[in-house]
């Protein structure tokens, strides 16, 4: 970087243009002054920054000359920490990986393991997965939307969004016992069952929920003051996308048709009717648009699994794999043992390696583990999807306007719990 | 907005590949051409295919894979410390995945390199994405990725001693306080900013 101290050079004036410059008559008024790059930092705790992403900014008047971003404030060791507890203890940290879609983390690390240790789970635990993914990936879009509504100066998108997104936790709540950090699922499937009268609660809420995304897309889709922020904003080109290894709404946006519940379909999502929607220009309002779509979708593929899920058990019968019913735990000795194996030891994973991927609100979100054979991962790696995707945003902002960071900034939705691991 | 598009990067057979076992066709496109730098293949328990690359060889594998077989989207990249495993000669393993948008499959390379030389080839100058990657595998293992631009660590600190995912780092091990950075490259204006 140059020296901040010294003065740049001052920039030549360039001769104004009649055709392309409405002023260019009063060009001899202006004042050419003399400027220099001023550097500031964005974050590590600004509100633009959600997560805690510190942006050094090179400013060249109102233009960024260079960016650098450092991440890594919420640091937390998820890798290390996988690694010195047992497989489904390693749930809750999976959490807080994506602690706006926690489920999604979850069932993505569960379906790495089981593919892993090969297990089949039962029918009804697969349905459960889904319904509970696309819960939370509308929940994920809905904190998206909302923000970057938000942080364009329109702060009613932003209440319905979060209006929504309570209606969502409570169904959440209803069915995990918590509202942000699951901890929901199991290796060989589920935890514990639908509750009584959920699924109607769902449809309701589906209902209104949808009543406010439409909502949402009536303040901003057509609203002059966000199109004019978002269009042709933070634009990216399907090819460089690719090159920084963008997956997910962010790719398709660019027009890149690419959906891991398409291309190889996990649990039942082959069975299940709807469209990824794709997008043209890769620029934020594109961004913008592919959430609000994929929404709908997912409120389409919730109401179909609900119609669709089958009785039946919710997790497997192997007590090598799930605890044993709680009678046979305090009535008999190999429910004990079972359970104090389970416990103590974990799962007993097959030595082996794997790389496994689904679909998050934010892309393909990749998980290669390693097992040795004990009751512990031997080494646990996360793709996280919005690690690539903020690694481009330096080279797609710089030369663009400080204000066009911000939009730029939200609609990749980076979430700091997962890129910074 | 709905439907896949008419971009050349969409294939139209877009579901074919499904319920396909994992297949081999860029490993064997690799051995093929380049059968010097492919040390090992097998299957993992999985299915997944996995061809071990030599270090000197993966700038010209990764290129081929690019250009010549649409390997295009990168995925991640990370090592594995095999300290504690049954076969820890060398004792790091660099795995890669890199995705074809048109063939709807990964492909898993490896390069192992020893303790007593950790440094790989960066495919930074190919692939931008690998760029965030190898910064964390430097981070975390202490590889070195020879022709990287900027190879500083990606979510520790400058300061930090060691490379935390290494086996023989102790899960609770300690790190020294850091003294505060001297702050030379922020401009305050003109005056003492408070400071006399």
């Amino acid at each position: 970087m140059a020296d901040p101290h010294k003065p740049a050079s001052p920039p030549a004036p360039e001769a104004p243009n009649p055709d392309t410059d409405a002023y260019a008559h009063e060009a001899e008024l202006e004042a050419h002054l003399q400027t220099k790059r001023m550097y500031i930092n964005m974050g590590p705790s600004h509100p633009a920054t959600h997560g805690t992403v510190r942006l050094k900014v090179e400013l060249e008047g109102e233009n960024i000359a260079s960016m650098d971003c450092e991440i890594g404030f919420l640091h937390r060791g998820f890798q290390k920490s996988c690694e010195n507890v047992t497989w489904t203890q390693c749930l809750p940290y999976t959490d807080r990986l994506n602690y706006v879609s926690a489920m999604m983390n979850n069932f993505g690390f569960l379906n790495a393991v089981e593919k892993l240790i090969g297990l089949e789970i039962p029918e009804r635990a697969q349905y459960i997965r889904v319904i509970g993914s696309e819960l939370h990936r509308i929940h994920d879009h809905l904190t998206c939307v909302g923000a970057t509504g938000m942080e364009l100066g329109g702060f009613a998108p932003f209440l319905f969004a979060v209006e929504a997104r309570e209606l969502i936790m409570d169904r959440v709540a209803e069915l995990t016992g918590a509202r942000l950090t699951t901890n929901f699922g199991r290796i060989g499937g589920m935890n514990r069952d639908l509750p009584e009268g959920w699924s109607e609660k769902v449809i309701k809420t589906l209902d209104k929920v949808m009543e406010h995304v439409t909502e949402i897309d009536g303040l901003l889709t057509r609203n002059r003051i966000f199109v004019d922020r978002t269009k042709d904003t933070g634009v990216i080109s399907a090819e460089d996308a690719i090159d920084w290894g963008w997956t997910g709404p962010c790719l398709r946006a660019c027009g890149i048709n690419y959906d891991i519940r398409k291309t190889k379909p996990y649990w039942v999502y082959d069975r299940l009717d709807f469209d990824v929607p794709v997008g043209e220009h890769g620029d934020n309002y594109d961004r913008y648009l592919m959430r609000i779509e994929e929404m709908k979708q997912s409120n389409r593929i919730i109401r179909q699994a609900l119609r669709q899920i089958p009785s039946g058990p919710i997790i497997l019968d192997d007590w090598r794999i799930a605890l044993p019913p709680k009678p046979e735990v305090y009535g008999t000795i190999e429910g004990v043992i079972s359970h104090f194996k389970l416990v103590m030891e974990g799962i007993q994973v097959p030595a082996g390696e794997v790389y496994d991927c689904t679909e998050a609100a934010n892309g393909e979100l990749g998980w290669y583990m390693v097992s040795d054979g004990g009751g512990r991962p031997y080494k646990v790696h996360v793709r996280a999807p919005g690690y690539p995707i903020l690694s481009a945003v330096p080279s797609i902002i710089k030369g663009k306007m400080l204000a066009d960071l911000i939009p730029t900034f939200d609609t990749i939705n980076m979430i700091g719990g997962e890129v910074e691991q | 907005m709905t439907g896949p598009g008419a971009h050349p990067y969409n294939a139209p057979d877009s579901i074919a590949s499904i319920g396909a076992p994992l297949s081999t066709f860029a490993l064997d496109r690799i051995t093929a051409q380049f059968p010097e730098a492919v040390a090992e293949r097998y299957l993992d328990r999985t299915g997944g295919a996995w061809a071990v690359i030599h270090a000197e060889h993966l700038p010209k594998v990764a290129a081929f894979l690019k250009n010549d077989l649409d390997f295009k989207l990168f995925t991640s990249i990370d090592a594995v410390d095999r300290l504690h495993l049954a076969e820890s000669d060398p004792r790091f393993e660099i795995v890669y995945f890199i995705y074809s948008l048109s063939r709807h499959e990964h492909v898993r390379l490896k390069v192992r390199v020893s303790e007593a030389r950790p440094e790989v080839p960066s495919i930074t100058p190919l692939f931008k994405g690998a760029d965030w990657w190898e910064r964390f595998v430097w981070d975390f293992y202490g590889i070195r990725f020879s022709g990287h631009p900027d190879l500083r660590r990606v979510l520790l600190y400058e300061e930090f001693q060691g490379h935390p995912l290494r086996k023989d780092y102790a899960l609770r091990d300690r790190q020294p306080l850091v003294p505060e950075r001297p702050i030379k490259d922020i401009f305050r204006g003109p005056g003492t900013s408070g400071v006399s």
